[in-house]
């Protein structure tokens, strides 16, 4: 028994109270007389501290406040440090009085399946249901302010990964760390030993905690690495594992990362997880009190804790008589020992014998509550009842060997009736499976080379407890966590949900925080038994990572905010922030918006620069589009594959739109396509489908043309591109260059401020055009001549807001806007422009009927507002309110040359609908315009403008 | 999380390579247009081997055959 009082503040429910270095949480709490910790789930029912480890299904707290809180904590797998503040959850006004608790008294009227019962009706019905739900039955609250913590990530190999600290798993790790490999051990405990944490065992001639020590000593001494309070939480193919380690305790502020987040590719994996307790089933067995024998043990053993003052002990094996000797060398009276066996036998019950009442065939059938814990219980003993006085009971249903890992990847099972469970069969992976988790559980047997004194050794498999068959009214559960009793696994097998997983989803058997990981086989037993089969043919659910819950900031790890994505910048960026640019995301790229004068909003900026290219000249930035440079003698062919217009005519010099489809026929991607020499060609493509692309072609020369005499390069970060647009574009490039530029659609190579330039003349916005290209590097010094050329002649630069608003005047599509994926060439009336002939990406696609019969199809529109009033991007377009959309508004924009606003759509039979009047109607934006139905383009249909 | 042995640059976990079809599903460009659209939309999806084309960072298109039910990887060829 503990002589001092602790030295380590913390408080509960705002409650002050000091613990010992190393306590758990659960254990300071015993310590300090509180037995109600939380409220269950969905019944409120008043909860204790049930095991000793990550499967407490009970004891869930939050831990930590504010920004640095974490819920759901499980109050046996914190370890306390100055400070600790938890709290009580799901219980209203608190824990003593929680108004949720009458549903404790009404649940005959939350039946398994209440939700799927509930919910069939009206949706309006739902809503109400789910708002009185969410507040009746829950767990913790995240904070709702970001997470302060850090976390990191990191990699690493081995020979060997050992999971799980214990006399298996050391042994195992030092054997091979001095036959020189490389070695990880991994420990979940803030302490090394396992189970030897809460035995009274000496190995070696030291205590079992002390053997565990210098084991991890010679292990590091050997080249290993140890990694203690980390959990292995997910096995994946290849030996590939994932492991957190937690560098603070839950709600501990902290200097570096709160958490790691280990990647581990390892040749060998040896899994050392050992067993979990199992609960035994009778009534109020949820009751704080009631607890596992190993968790009684532990609080006896490793943190030096009564856990109550007097003790009944149930078991159906003799594991559970260490724990009445424990209890009773720290002054626990043992009242009874409870043994399910009718007549057991062998040196430790002997030695129990001599010390406490040992009663064979007996089981409890109902835990006594008063006030809200344990005062005693009916048990039944021999066939008669019997009661017993009692503020702790101590049980054990037999142990599960932790299987999680073993399962992950791909492990089979072999069932074995003494436990009345499984152990794990062979690995897929090569992993094995040692100690307690492969059955093993005299200690003598682990650790065959060492010297072990275990006097209370058990030499049998832990039996199971036995089944409960209702023998008397009330609530037997066996999932703590879920709430889920042995009445609700009959109501579900009444209701057809026989199979396992069908009656998990119906009663959410083990679908908690803790995944099941002490009832689950207890429920298994009981659903066996209701079905009158054997265990293994009532099915097992699939064990899914990870093994206990992972905080979402150590998935995440660095990658946040900036850092969750690369920021792609233009060559140019200095150069546009000394002009005041406005910065906007587009895909990874940061573009300018506008660039806004003292004063002006966004939208008059963008205005103003778009009127200056209709009026003048405009110089954009337009580095961030896909450019590809296909060479060789095959380049046609691959040419050919990728994009669906004509080509094969092209003069060397010339070049002209196209687009490229998916397979289905779908417009994948849209630009130019250049003829730089007879065997040369240079493709762009969208900013945002650059990537695709590079891809795409790839995939089409290695795979599909099987390696032709051609090479593509994405040459898109080689060159910054500059595009300069009006009416006065072509006479100031003309003198930049010193030479007469290329006529529409074509090109040539000049200097500009000592730079090497090509030019292509191509545009989007409706005004002769053209797109200088420059090597990234020399960049500034041609973009600087532009620029000031440009503000010579009256106009200057424009941003990505101006460029939108001229190409939609323009009527030209842009991908991911009007180009969607669904939509074909024709929709985007661009049908005519394929080649006839077929042979690229795609035109098998297009031949099929709903394609080639263009009936029904969304095509694109022009749409003018009738009274000016802006028209909403992402509208419906309706013929009247409430009616099935006819399409949508896919891009919108204020008139350039004149006054009103504008709009691209897609509409059902569009191209059959010019002169209709419609709704572009977004409730969601409380906007509705009335639209007149038009072709695509704006501003010079006939394309006058493109010539000198 | 598969390793995959890369021809070229050796075994590479799977976060490092873009998963892109099956062999099967293959559109050549002189395939019929019932053939195409077959490949496309209605594939056999049999358990047991599967040839299957991934690409690696480093360029290289592959072609991977794998079990469809252990995962396992018994070929990677370059393509
Ligand atoms: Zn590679």
């Amino acid at each position: 028994m503990r002589e001092h009082a602790g030295t380590v503040p913390f408080t509960f429910d705002g409650k002050a109270y000091a613990g010992h270095p190393g306590d758990t949480l659960a254990a300071a709490l015993v310590a300090a007389g509180v037995k109600l910790v939380a409220r269950s789930f969905k019944l409120h029912r008043p909860r204790g501290i049930m095991a000793a480890g990550v499967e407490e299904a009970s004891a869930l707290v939050t831990v930590g406040y504010g920004a640095h809180a974490e819920p759901n904590v499980r109050a046996t797998d914190v370890f306390l440090y100055p400070g600790l503040v938890a709290t009580s959850q799901n219980a209203w006004p608190s824990l003593r009085h929680d108004i949720g608790a009458v549903n404790s008294l009404a649940a005959s009227l939350i039946p398994a399946g209440f939700y799927y019962k509930t919910f069939f009706g009206p949706p309006s019905r739902w809503m109400i249901y789910e708002h009185f739900i969410r507040k009746a039955a829950g767990l913790g609250q995240p904070p709702r302010v970001a997470d302060p913590d850090h976390y990191a990530h990191r990699s690493a190999f081995c020979d060997v990964l050992v999971v799980g600290g214990g006399p298996a798993g050391l042994a195992a790790a030092l054997h091979a760390a001095e036959a020189g490999k490389r070695v990880i051990l991994i420990e979940q405990d803030i302490a090394p030993g396992g189970s030897l944490l809460r035995e009274a065992v000496t190995i070696d001639g030291a205590p079992g905690d002390q053997w565990a020590q210098t084991m991890v000593a010679r292990i590091r001494a050997a080249g290993g690495r140890v990694l203690l309070r980390t959990t292995a939480a997910g096995y994946w193919d290849d030996n590939f594992l994932f492991a957190v380690e937690r560098r603070v305790e839950p709600g501990q502020p902290g200097q570096g990362p709160a958490q790691v987040l280990w990647k581990l590719r390892c040749a060998e994996v040896v899994l050392a997880t050992g067993t979990i307790e199992r609960p035994l089933v009778f009534v109020n067995n949820d009751l704080p009190g009631v607890m596992l024998a190993g968790a009684a043990r532990a609080l006896a053993l490793r943190h030096g804790v009564a856990p109550g003052r007097r003790a009944v002990i149930a078991t159906s094996h003799d594991d559970a008589y260490r724990t009445a000797f424990a209890l009773a060398d720290l002054g626990v009276e043992i009242v009874a020992i409870l043994d399910s066996r009718t007549a057991p036998a062998g040196p430790v019950i002997d030695a129990a014998r001599a010390r406490f009442a040992v009663f064979a065939d007996a089981r409890p059938l109902r835990a006594i509550r008063s006030r809200n814990a344990l005062a005693g219980l009916d048990a039944l003993v021999a066939g008669v009842r019997q009661r017993f006085d009692a503020d702790c009971l101590a049980m054990s249903g037999g142990a599960s060997p932790v299987l999680h890992l073993h399962r992950q990847a791909g492990g089979a099972l072999a069932y074995d009736a003494a436990r009345g469970g499984f152990l794990p069969g062979a690995g897929r992976q090569g992993n094995t499976t040692i100690g307690a988790a492969a059955g093993i559980h005299a200690l003598a047997s682990i650790l065959d080379q060492a010297d072990v004194v275990d006097p209370l050794g058990a030499a049998t498999a832990p039996a199971p407890g036995p089944i409960w068959r209702d023998d008397v009214p009330g609530k037997a559960f066996v999932d703590f966590q879920n709430d889920v009793t042995t009445g609700d696994l009959a109501l579900a097998q009444r209701e057809g949900y026989t199979s396992v997983e069908h009656t998990k989803r119906y009663t959410t058997l083990g679908m908690g925080t803790d995944q099941g990981k002490t009832g689950a086989m207890v429920a298994l037993a009981q659903i066996a038994d209701l079905r009158g089969v054997a265990l293994p043919e009532a099915g097992l659910t699939t064990f899914r990572p990870p093994y206990t819950p992972v905080t979402m900031g150590a998935f995440a790890g660095p990658a946040r905010g900036d850092h969750a994505a690369p920021i792609r910048r233009l060559p140019l960026a200095a150069a546009h922030d000394a002009l005041g640019a406005l910065w906007v995301p587009a895909g990874a790229w940061m573009r300018p918006r506008a660039y806004p004068e003292a004063g002006e909003s966004i939208g008059q900026a963008s205005l103003r620069e778009a009127r200056m290219v209709r009026a003048s000249v405009g110089v954009v930035d337009v580095s961030s589009l896909g450019k590809f440079e296909i060479a060789g003698p095959d380049a046609l062919a691959l040419v050919a594959a990728v994009c669906a217009t004509p080509m094969a005519k092209l003069a060397v010099g010339r070049g002209r739109y196209t687009v490229m489809l998916r397979e289905d026929g779908m417009v994948m991607d849209d630009g130019t396509l250049w003829r730089l020499a007879e065997d040369r060609w240079l493709i762009t493509s969208s900013s945002g489908g650059a990537a695709r692309m590079s891809r795409h072609m790839t995939y089409v020369a290695d795979v599909l043309l099987g390696h032709p005499r051609a090479a593509v390069v994405d040459v898109g970060e080689h060159w910054a591109g500059l595009a300069i647009a009006g009416p006065r574009s072509a006479a100031l490039l003309a003198d930049l260059i010193g030479a007469p530029v290329p006529s529409h659609m074509g090109l040539c190579h000049g200097t500009i401020a000592g730079a090497p330039v090509r030019v292509l003349a191509a545009s989007y916005s409706g005004e002769r055009a053209f797109e200088v290209h420059v090597p990234g590097h020399l960049a500034h010094a041609v973009f600087a001549a532009l620029v000031d050329a440009a503000q010579a002649a009256g106009g200057g630069v424009y941003g990505l807001d101006a460029m939108d608003h001229l190409r939609v005047e323009k009527g030209h599509v842009v991908i991911g806007a009007e180009a969607d994926g669904r939509a074909s060439p024709a929709d985007l009336g661009m049908g005519g422009m394929l080649r006839k002939a077929g042979g690229f990406i795609g035109w098998q696609g297009l031949t099929r009927p709903a394609l080639a019969d263009q009936a029904g199809r969304r095509q694109l529109v022009g749409l003018t507002s009738i009274d000016g009033a802006g028209i909403c991007e992402g509208a419906m377009l309706v013929v009247q309110q409430g009616e099935e959309p006819a399409g949508h508004v896919t891009t919108a924009a204020p008139r350039v040359a004149g006054q009103g606003a504008i709009a691209l759509g897609l509409l059902t039979d569009g191209a059959a609908r010019h002169g209709e009047v419609l709704l572009a109607w977004s409730p969601t934006r409380h906007s509705m315009v009335q639209v007149r139905v038009g072709p695509a383009v704006f501003h010079d249909p006939e394309g006058a403008l493109y010539h000198d | 999380m598969l390793l995959i042995p890369c021809p070229h640059c050796g075994p590479r976990n799977q976060e490092e390579f873009a998963y892109e079809r099956t062999l099967d599903s293959v559109v050549r460009l002189d395939d019929a247009p019932d053939a195409a659209v077959t490949a496309l939309y209605t594939r056999a999806n049999l358990r047991g081997t599967d040839h299957e084309i991934w690409s690696h960072l480093c360029g290289q298109w592959l072609r991977l055959t794998r079990d469809r039910m252990s995962h396992a990887i018994s070929a990677v060829e370059p393509l």
